[in-house]
């Protein structure tokens, strides 16, 4: 597909989104409903789900009673400063996640004894995690350098960034051609030479998608953390108290949760760029 | 760094004594691969292994590589062991998947195997150019290996496996994916280029017309277990050209390789025992 | 068999033991870091709690996995059939792979009477519908043109050719997503109770928890979540080695 045709199509989607949002709403029951005895209808109502176009309008409206500025304003800045912090996440969970493939690609003990805590480490909630990181970094005074309660976030972000990174590079390091590894042999290269001469480069079909995936980690482990950690400026803490006020500004959660998923996509489109250059002179592949 | 490789005059090329090599030693799955080898080559030589499957010979050129190790008996390169040789980069590989970086352009293809011995930028990319030169292929120094044909790819290849002026050169098949019309002009060019830089060959091949056309000795294997069963000269000459082909004396060396290949004696009237079973 | 075994047991012991000692030589506080030992403790006081929270989140996990599955691979049937539905769903897949999908729980724990389950059992149906979708989606579609050439010879009915070549093609693509999926879920599960509701699960246990400063309880209960996780992915692959005898191909993962 054209990229154009992908843009119209994506704008099609999300308005049959919007039209089956309406449309449930005037069939929908009003207090929601039943099926089979399980209640797994939503409300109709318009304070459970607000009007599509309220969602909207509501962007233009100030906060709330003690502030002027506009809503848009508002989620905007919040994504602004999550974005930096997940950016910051996805900086270091990238590289954490390249060491720890290279290691595990050299040495194969290294690899069966780590892989699986790898694996269970994404199992531990941040939830968790986060206060252990908070106060640890509170601790740390190195020279003139305090830890800023960003950090924290940036480094739970990294938590969850690293672990995509770090199963794609060590599949993409191992899946050289043996061909390619035997001409390096006849080189006599050594490990290192070949690690940055044919394994990397070799290997960037691999990191690159799971790139994609790191850095939607990184926003996920960033929200969490600030909600967890009552890091204030974010989106996380905007989704938080806009739920909460849910029952009397119904529209007022989804400005949030549409400016969170526009820190997503603009997250993924950066990854898209990295992808473009980095594999800018290889043959295209028709994947997706 | 950038200085000629190291062996003098009467040294052999090659030198292979009581070579064996078995997969999975010791083990119920044993492969005899190579049995009893004894070969010398000398320097300028063009020497072709050929042979049905099975029969040992890209174990045979992996042995001289000294990307195996063998079983028993010792394979001198330049007169070293096959060891030094490979760290000295005493020979070029080619295979039968040229094996380019498809992240690298042609000419960066081509440094590689200097890269790796640390010649410096400005001497690589002289030297780069002088073999893209030799290939014929200058004018697609910055291209990339996919935007290139399956003989031109092979041609790069060829390229880099002599970039560094290796004395002694290992191809395993290089020509086996290309068709008919390549394969044939690609062995012209082969010649042509081995004759330009005094490389001995240690080549690998299915083709009987190809092993007869290139080289100075044929090597005949049969397999299990894998071992040389026929030496045969081939004296067509060093200068041989596309009409070399459709002479008698290359249909009869041909010939001659062929009923090597068989199992028969070239001058006897020995019935072979298939023969006979069929008759029967 | 042991050989494999022990790199990660080793590791596993040496890093509980240096955790262990750290604790007790640097004299942490519990608020600070809880010694394994200590969490063990907790572990074994709070049992049935943990149980209790374990069933919950579990059971959340559990349907929206099997439903999430079952619509996930519905929707991969229809999409290798019809191109349209592909082309209409692929950019909202994307879409929705891009952002932090669980900010989605906000909305829907508005449209829910706030004593349901549903919104969790909701964002774990469609965190695993998409992980499916996406590798059964592949199994199917991307058969080698040569098996399609000789069904086509045989004169097969598309149907046919769904039956013979493309369905047992997509059967490892199904397994490689439910050992994503299967852990994704109870991760989803138990984020999905950070953002209000009922407060009966796991994570709303290590919420509460953390905001007492109750760290070795809080850390009883992650023990708990990464024992549900670990069995889940378990069974996963079990399923896995029993409906494909003979081993695993080595397929690439279709990553959610």
């Amino acid at each position: 597909m054209t990229r154009a045709r992908r843009v119209w199509t994506f704008a099609l989607a999300l308005i049959l989104v919007g039209a089956v949002w309406e449309l449930y709403k005037v069939i929908g029951p009003e207090d929601g409903g039943t099926v089979f005895g399980w209640t797994i209808l939503p409300r109709a109502n318009d304070t459970a789900m607000p009007h599509v176009w309220e969602m909207f309008s509501r962007y233009g409206q100030p906060e709330n009673r003690a502030s002027d500025t506009p809503v848009l304003v508002v989620v905007l800045r919040g994504a602004w400063f999550t974005f930096r912090i997940a950016l910051a996440g996805l900086a270091l969970g990238t590289a954490v996640g390249l060491g720890l493939a290279v290691l595990m690609a050299r040495y194969k003990v290294v690899e069966r004894g780590l892989l699986p805590y790898l694996v269970l480490s994404q199992t531990v909630p941040l939830i968790a995690l986060a206060p252990l990181v908070v106060s640890w970094g509170g601790r740390l005074h190195v020279g003139a350098f305090e830890w800023p309660r960003w950090l924290s976030a940036a480094v739970l972000g990294a938590f969850l960034a690293f672990f995509p990174v770090a199963v794609g590079t060590l599949k993409g390091l191992t899946s050289t051609p043996p061909a390619s590894l035997e001409l390096m042999d006849s080189y006599a290269a050594s490990w290192r030479q070949t690690l940055f001469k044919l394994r990397f480069p070799a290997a960037l079909p691999f990191i690159v998608p799971s790139l994609k995936l790191a850095a939607t980690a990184s926003v996920v482990g960033v929200v969490v953390a600030e909600i967890s950690t009552g890091l204030a400026g974010g989106i996380g803490r905007l989704i938080i108290e806009y739920a909460r006020e849910a029952t009397s500004d119904p529209a007022k959660v989804f400005t949030a949760v549409f400016g969170a998923a526009a820190l997503g996509l603009v997250m993924a489109a950066i990854v898209a760029v990295v992808d473009l250059v980095g594999m800018r002179n290889r043959p295209r592949e028709a994947t997706e | 760094m950038n200085s000629p490789p190291a062996g003098g005059e009467g040294v052999s090329a090659v030198e292979v004594r009581g070579l064996s090599k078995v997969f999975n030693v010791g083990r119920p799955d044993a492969v005899e691969a190579l049995v009893d080898i004894d070969l010398a080559i000398l320097p300028g030589e063009f020497v072709s292994l050929i042979g049905p499957s099975g029969c040992g010979k890209s174990t045979q050129l992996r042995l001289i590589a000294n990307l195996t190790e063998p079983t028993t008996g010792e394979v001198l390169v330049n007169g070293k062991p096959a060891r030094s040789a490979r760290l000295d980069q005493d020979y070029g590989m080619a295979f039968q998947q040229a094996g380019l970086f498809e992240w690298r352009s042609v000419a960066k293809n081509v440094e590689l195997p200097l890269e790796l011995k640390g010649w410096d930028k400005a001497g690589r990319r002289a030297r780069a150019r002088e073999m893209l030169e030799l290939v014929k292929l200058p004018e697609f120094a910055e291209h990339f290996p996919w935007q290139l044909s399956g003989g031109m790819q092979q041609r790069v290849a060829i390229a880099r496996a002599l970039a560094a002026h290796p004395p002694l050169l290992l191809m395993d098949e290089p020509f086996g994916a290309l068709d008919e019309m390549t394969r044939e002009h690609m062995q012209t060019e082969l010649l042509r280029i081995c004759g330009e830089t005094s490389t001995t060959v240690v080549f690998v091949t299915h083709s009987i017309p190809e092993a007869v056309f290139l080289s100075t000795r044929v090597l005949v294997m049969s397999p299990r277990p894998g071992r040389i069963t026929d030496v045969i000269d081939v004296d067509l000459g060093p200068r041989r050209s596309v009409d070399t082909r459709e002479t008698e004396r290359f249909f009869a060396k041909v010939t001659e390789v062929r009923e090597a290949l068989r199992g028969v004696q070239p001058t006897g009237v020995e019935p072979d025992i298939e023969q006979v079973v069929e008759e029967l | 068999m042991f050989s494999l075994a022990w790199p990660p047991l080793v590791f596993g012991a040496a890093f509980l033991l240096l955790w262990e000692f750290a604790v007790r030589v640097f004299d942490f506080q519990p608020y600070f870091l809880p010694a394994p030992s200590a969490i063990w403790d907790a572990f074994r006081t709070n049992t049935s709690l943990i149980w209790e929270a374990t069933k919950v989140s579990g059971l959340n996990a559990l349907l929206g996995l099997v439903v999430g599955t079952a619509i996930g691979v519905a929707m991969a049937f229809l999409l290798a059939r019809w191109r349209l539905v592909d082309d209409l769903l692929a950019p909202l897949a994307v879409a929705l792979n891009a952002i932090p999908i669980f900010v989605l729980v906000a909305v829907f724990n508005n449209m829910y009477p706030v004593t349901s389950e549903v919104p969790r059992r909701l964002m774990v149906t469609l965190v695993v519908y998409f992980i499916v979708l996406v590798n059964v989606a592949r199994g199917l579609r991307e058969v080698g043109a040569v098996y399609l050439d000789l069904m086509r010879s045989y004169a097969a009915s598309d149907v046919t050719i769904l039956r013979k070549v493309r369905v047992p093609h997509a059967v490892p693509f199904l397994f490689t997503a439910l050992k994503i999926a299967a852990p994704a879920s109870v991760i989803t599960a138990f984020v999905s109770e950070y953002f209000g509701g009922l407060q009966n699960g796991l994570g709303s246990r290590i919420v509460s928890n953390i905001a007492l400063s109750n760290n070795a309880e809080a850390w009883a209960y992650v023990l708990g979540a990464c024992l549900l996780g670990l069995a889940f992915f378990l069974v996963a692959a079990a399923l896995e080695r029993t409906a494909t005898p003979g081993g695993v191909s080595a397929r690439e993962r279709v990553g959610a």
